[in-house]
């Protein structure tokens, strides 16, 4: 029991740090960017106190405005869990595509197939509930994994590296999807900008009570955690999956189709940010506008903080909910602009990714974990 | 130049490569470094050309001691080496290939290619070493390869030149005219040290022959001094006894039939053309060749791996060309591939899922979709203590075995369902020679239980102790199949070299 | 087999695929040319005309505009790219097939302008001026890209130096009040961003990919937190004006060529000049050898006394300055105001002409053009009215990417060692 306990910890050490670290950097750049605490910092030699309790004082300001907003209370739990929904469906889908040794940069596009689809399904069908939201959520998942298991046959067939497709791909759904909002069929009658039709109720998904906005999709996020988890640890396909992903060629050897593994790999990764893309149509907003959501990117750093596992990221991805859901009330309250968040994920990134760097900083030993990750071999084509 | 190592001793995080090593060349002789692989011979030479800071011990050059810091210093002091995987940019011309680092420039900046050519083409004309100044390097052969090495080190005005292994990828032919490049070398002066660990080639090119083992010099000698057999046993620490106790074979039905086989290698060039043969239960077929020869094309179209440009394969009878890997392993075929650490392995995988690496879909260890992975623990446990396999746990990574283990594993593995037909390839390559002996057993053993058994071999000793017929390949062509019976060393030597029996 | 049956044999898998490449080479030039003859030349009305405006606005020499018949124009060009394409499926061609090719697509294009512009005038010159200002921030993105590469670091994170660099351009050059200042410092914040690039590459060994990811996203985030934070509310922070449009004397009052080349700001010369000098340093200088060997097999390289991780560190740091330039262009040389997001995923173009284009600056600048000509023909669509939604043009880039890594048209292989941390010993 003590040493599982002890092997989580030193699992968990350095993603510790690195969020640590990535907040205390987060936090030297309010300062920076504070014009007060900036102009006691200018005078420190004369009065080096008030430079001291200014800094805290802005910094604390902003994380403890961020952590009322997502923490204090159960609307702000609601808010938390909702943010955190997608990011758990989005961060396993670049863990899938990792455990196969692919990166799947593409979750911006696949995430909007499968919203663009999913809100079609969900406002043109006039259906029962019984059979429209589970047919809009499939039609999610099916375009999101259409639009990354394009990615995976262009690889297996030609071997075009993922990176390159799915980053392009990324692009050809952003115009894809304004261009679809431009016509009658997508765009809302009336509306000369770009946003779709209204999901019908009977596609909706539901609430847990009436006055908080978290769905039952937070529900779904969690069953599919615990689905792909069973699936690469409990199960042959998985398996091989990650046989595939940790050496292609004696996979090979072993009689395993490497090709068709990758795009079964990219069809379930493109799957997964489809379903997150679905769920956040059909579960919060209900209508769909232009522009990536940039979950793709979160995603990357949710699959690293979590060690590519799905529990890790469900972790991560409720800390990630805090972030994001915080940040709305860090602007009001502390008038820190929400972007910062997005300095934090990137700071998060860095000290995960370069467990030598936080190593150095805080003088822990090389463990014995995991070596560096490399996806950009064998580039291009 | 005369180059002296005096008490060199190179450590690795857990091992010691060299320690306290002596040696010495003279200007105008070869000196032979011997040892087997994972002797040391590599790590030795790396400090020697600067790649590696010796962590104690000095180098002498004509007698005056000198330090490496890098490849750099140590090409300014006239040490070349040709390393044994050619350190040559593929999509390079010959000519940028030989002025790398060593560039001449234009007043305005740009490269001199002309005088680089002038002086190219003089160094080639010197020693005898023809290639083409403009050709691209992805597009010559191995032996102009080597070439452009020698040319490379001659271009930097090394006088000690270093070969690794120089003879591991080259024909006969082709070894009869390194030879020649290396006395010209030494006529002019210069110090060779040869590296290898084949005996034959060691005493005909060598002056002194320096002997090592586990990073240790265990002996130097002359060719007229030694015999084949005294090195040998310099080598391996003990008399050699590659002979392997086993009785006549008794072939029953043939297993394997393999007719008008064409395979075809990346460029789309014929590697293995019109080979036919058969293997029958309970014998062992060794194919014996120089490396290259197509064996490794032949082995990976057997598996089902490579795809057949032109003939059949027929397993048990039934015309199994072009299936799939997991379907020949149905079939009871089974296959060691020559490249453990690459194709045999997942090296990230821990010892228990890579002994059901491809049964793992097969009952016990899955049902349906389901892996259960008590069985797969109980076969880990099962196999670990059958072969002998030395691991902390079955739960460790397979990449931190050594490479005997690794073998094991691949081996336990791959036994247990060679029913029907046994590929092994290069199966105790660079292992020690106590796995080579249990390997070698084994190997025997599923012979005698009635698998069809296709050894390939590039180490003669090896074809000799088990095979119970020998098919030379050259070329990607059969040149001959010898009964055991007949099957001397001087025969095979002769066949491996291209003459038809 | 008989003997004969076996010498035919001999024709090898490579070839085959060859020949298949060619018959579908010449089968896609007879396609384009159907489209051209019955979509662009029998969907107008016979007897329409297409104007095309040869003169822009403030130029010295003047041209008559060019008048032609849509329906005989689109026609003629049709015939043309069906001929070649016959010869193509008969013959081919073997070392002319890129020229050929190049003949057919500026065909197609010629015909599709004259198709859209049939019965309506269209600004041609305006359009090739407008196609080499939006290829300039692409080209130069797309050469720092091969500086990097050819040293064997991939470079995903063209985006986030661009946008950074912008940002600092316009921060720079508006406290400064001097452009050119401004231009200096986005320079500089592009080395820097390339200097982290390099440490987190060679130094902490993350994996090139993430690494740059890593530098986009925090690139977006930064920028935009700093903008609103500071610029909304120090607006003159914001107000750096744009880099005056220098005309060389008696070039620019060429017609045509005049506006379109010798009447720019200083980032379409400094990518003019780029081009041809990064070929030359790449292909003909010991600089470029070494850093093309230490791309290729960085060991090759070590062996021979080159400092490896040295020149990738140089190299990478040069190329984050030219990508610091590509930046500046967006607010220095186009907007004149930074704003959120503004480059948009021209980094990705950028990066998408660099494999387009080969890893080699004429290639990339080549890529960049073509991209542009999409990007600025979008923008006059609109006005011409076509039935193709701009949309679709936008998407070109991508799709042209998709299909070059793919192989459909043509190969293009990047640096043997592009991606691989380099470990001595």
């Amino acid at each position: 029991m003590s040493a599982a306990l002890a092997r989580a910890g030193r699992v968990a050490l350095v993603p510790a740090l690195a969020i640590f670290s990535a907040l205390a950097v987060g936090g030297l750049i309010i300062v920076v960017s504070d014009s007060t605490a900036l102009r006691d910092w200018s005078s420190f030699v004369a009065n080096p106190g008030r430079a001291l309790s200014t800094s805290w004082d802005v910094v604390s300001g902003a994380y403890g405005a961020l952590f009322r907003t997502s923490l204090g209370g159960r609307r702000a739990i609601s808010e938390t869990l909702l943010e955190a929904t997608p990011l758990v469906l989005t961060g396993l889908s670049v863990t899938f595509a990792f455990r196969a040794g692919l990166f799947n940069i593409g979750g911006d596009g696949q995430f909007l197939a499968g919203a663009l689809t999913s809100v079609y399904v969900g406002f043109s069908l006039d259906i029962p509930a019984a059979l429209h939201l589970p047919l809009a959520l499939a039609a999610g998942v099916a375009a999101g994994a259409l639009w990354g298991g394009i990615a995976g046959v262009l690889k297996a067939r030609t071997g075009a590296h993922e990176v390159i497709t799915t980053i392009m791909l990324n692009f050809v759904a952003l115009r894809l999807v304004d261009y679809a909002l431009s016509t009658d069929v997508f765009r809302r009658t009336g509306r000369s900008d770009p946003i779709s039709k209204q999901v019908l109720e009977t596609a909706r998904l539901p609430r847990f009570s009436d006055d908080l906005r978290v769905h039952a999709g937070l529900v779904l996020a969690l069953v599919t955690a615990y689905g792909v988890w069973w699936l690469l640890f409990r199960s042959t396909t998985g398996f091989r999956v990650r046989a595939v992903g940790a050496s292609p060629s004696a996979a090979r050897y072993a009689g395993m189709a490497v090709g068709g593994t990758w795009v079964l790999s990219m069809l379930v990764a493109g799957g997964l940010a489809g379903l997150a893309g679905a769920t956040t149509v059909l579960g919060v907003r209900f209508s769909l506008t232009g522009g990536f959501s940039n979950l793709g990117f979160d995603a990357i750093a949710l699959a690293l903080l979590g060690r590519s596992h799905p529990a890790g990221v469900v972790a991560a991805a409720l800390l990630f909910g805090v972030l994001r859901a915080g940040a709305t009330g860090m602007a009001a309250e502390a008038s820190t602009p929400v972007d910062i968040i997005v300095v934090i994920q990137a700071l998060v990134i860095v000290f995960v990714a370069a467990p030598s760097l936080i190593r150095s900083v805080y003088r822990i030993g090389a463990g014995r974990g995991t070596g560096p990750v490399a996806f950009s071999s064998s580039w291009g084509s | 130049m005369r180059v002296e190592l005096r008490g060199i001793t190179k450590r690795f995080p857990g091992v010691v490569a060299n320690a306290d090593v002596d040696l010495e060349v003279d200007g105008g002789q070869v000196l032979a470094l011997l040892g087997e692989n994972g002797a040391g011979k590599s790590t030795l030479m790396n400090v020697l050309f600067g790649l590696y800071e010796p962590d104690g011990g000095e180098i002498l050059l004509d007698g005056s001691p000198v330090r490496f810091a890098s490849p750099a210093a140590s090409i300014a002091a006239g040490i070349g080496m040709v390393h044994q995987h050619f350190m040559l940019v593929p999509v390079f011309s010959v000519l940028e290939n030989v002025m790398l680092g060593v560039e001449t420039t234009t007043r305005l900046g740009g490269l001199d290619r002309r005088a680089a050519r002038a002086r190219l083409v003089e160094l080639s004309a010197a020693y005898n070493l023809q290639v083409d100044p403009d050709a691209d390097v992805e597009d010559l052969s191995v032996g102009a390869q080597q070439r452009v090495e020698i040319l490379k080190a001659l271009y930097r005005q090394a006088d000690c030149l270093i070969l690794d292994e120089p003879t591991a990828v080259l024909t006969p032919p082709e070894i009869d005219d390194l030879f020649r490049i290396i006395t010209t070398l030494t006529e002019s002066g210069r110090s060779v040290i040869f590296i290898s660990h084949k005996l034959g080639e060691v005493r005909r090119i060598a002056d002194r022959i320096t002997v090592l083992r586990r990073g240790e010099v265990v002996g130097t000698t002359t060719p007229a001094e030694s015999s084949e057999a005294d090195l040998a046993a310099l080598m391996v620490g003990r008399e050699v006894q590659l002979v392997v106790d086993k009785s006549p074979a008794r072939p029953g039905q043939p297993v394997l039939r393999v007719e008008g086989l064409r395979v075809l290698d990346e460029r789309g060039v014929a590697v293995v053309d019109g080979v036919s043969f058969e293997v029958a239960a309970g014998e062992i077929v060794a194919v014996a060749g120089v490396q290259g020869n197509g064996q490794t094309e032949l082995v990976e179209a057997l598996a089902g791996l490579r795809a057949v440009d032109a003939g059949t394969v027929h397993l048990d009878g039934e015309d199994v060309t072009g299936l799939q890997p997991r379907r020949l392993l149905e079939r009871g075929m089974a296959h060691v591939p020559e490249d453990r650490q690459r194709d045999g392995v997942v090296g990230a995988f821990p010892v228990r899922d890579n002994l059901v690496l491809n049964t793992f879909r097969r009952r016990p260890f899955a049902r349906g979709l389901r892996i259960d992975r008590r069985a797969i623990r109980d076969n880990a446990s099962r196999l670990m203590a059958d072969f002998d396999i030395r691991a902390a746990s079955p739960e460790v990574a397979a990449a931190t075995l050594s490479g005997g283990n690794q073998q094991k594993v691949i081996v336990a593995r791959e036994f247990g369902h060679a029913d029907r037909l046994l590929i092994a390839a290069q199966p105790t390559r660079g292992l020690d020679v106590g796995s080579i002996q249990y390997i070698h057993r084994r190997i025997v053993d599923k012979r005698d239980e009635g698998a069809a058994v296709l050894l390939v071999s590039t180490e003669l000793d090896e074809v000799l102790a088990l095979a119970d017929r020998v098919i030379v390949v050259f070329r990607g062509h059969i040149v001959g199949t010898v009964p055991r019976a007949d099957a001397t060393r001087d025969h095979l030597g002769l066949l491996m070299a291209g003459a038809t029996a | 087999m008989t003997a004969a049956t076996r010498a035919a044999g001999v024709l090898t898998t490579s070839q085959a695929a060859e020949r298949r490449r060619a018959r579908t080479i010449g089968v896609v030039f007879l396609l384009a040319a159907a489209v051209m003859g019955a979509g662009f030349g029998l969907g107008v009305e016979a007897g329409l005309d297409s104007t095309f405006g040869l003169n822009v606005r403030g130029t010295g020499a003047e041209l008559p505009d060019l008048v032609v018949p849509s329906r005989l124009v689109a026609a003629v060009l049709a015939v043309v790219c069906a001929g070649l394409g016959g010869v193509q499926l008969a013959r081919g061609f073997t070392r002319r097939l890129p020229a050929v090719a190049a003949v057919v697509a500026v065909c197609f294009v010629a015909a599709f302008l004259t198709w859209a512009a049939a019965g309506a005038s269209f600004n041609l010159t305006g359009m090739l001026q407008s196609t080499l200002l939006r290829a300039t921030p692409l080209a130069l993105g797309a050469c720092a890209g091969v500086l990097c590469e050819r040293a064997g670091v991939v470079n995903i994170a063209l985006e986030g130096m661009m946008l950074t660099a912008a940002f600092t351009g316009a921060l720079v050059a508006s406290a400064a009040g001097d452009q050119l200042v401004g231009v200096v410092g986005a320079v500089a914040v592009g080395g820097l961003l390339g200097l982290v690039l390099a440490l987190l590459s060679i130094r902490y060994r993350v994996d090139q990919i993430i690494g740059g990811t890593v530098i986009n996203i925090f690139a977006l985030g930064l920028t935009s937190f700093l903008s609103q934070k500071v610029f909304s509310e120090y607006q003159e922070l914001n107000s750096p004006g744009v880099l005056r449009v220098v005309r060389i004397p008696l070039l620019a009052e060429l017609p045509v060529l005049g506006p379109v080349l010798f009447a720019n700001n200083l980032f379409v010369y400094a990518m003019l000049l780029l081009v041809p000098l990064l070929t030359i340093g790449l292909f003909r200088t010991r600089w470029g050898l070494r850093v093309r060997a230490v791309g290729e097999h960085p060991r090759a390289a070590d062996t021979v006394g080159i400092d490896v991780l040295q020149v990738r560190y140089r190299t990478v740091v040069l190329g984050g300055m030219v990508a610091g330039l590509a930046g500046a262009f967006f607010t220095l040389g186009s907007v004149g105001r930074f704003d959120e997001n503004m480059t948009a995923g021209r980094g990705f173009i950028a990066l998408a002409a660099l494999i387009f284009g080969r890893w080699h600056p004429v290639g990339a600048l080549a890529a960049a053009l073509v991209f542009g000509f999409a990007e600025s023909l979008q923008s006059k669509l609109a006005i011409l009215s076509t039935p193709i939604p701009s949309e679709f043009l936008l998407m070109a880039p991508y799709l042209v990417t998709l299909l070059v890594v793919a192989g459909v048209v043509g190969r293009s292989r990047a640096p043997a060692a592009d991606g691989q941390p380099y470990v001595k010993g």
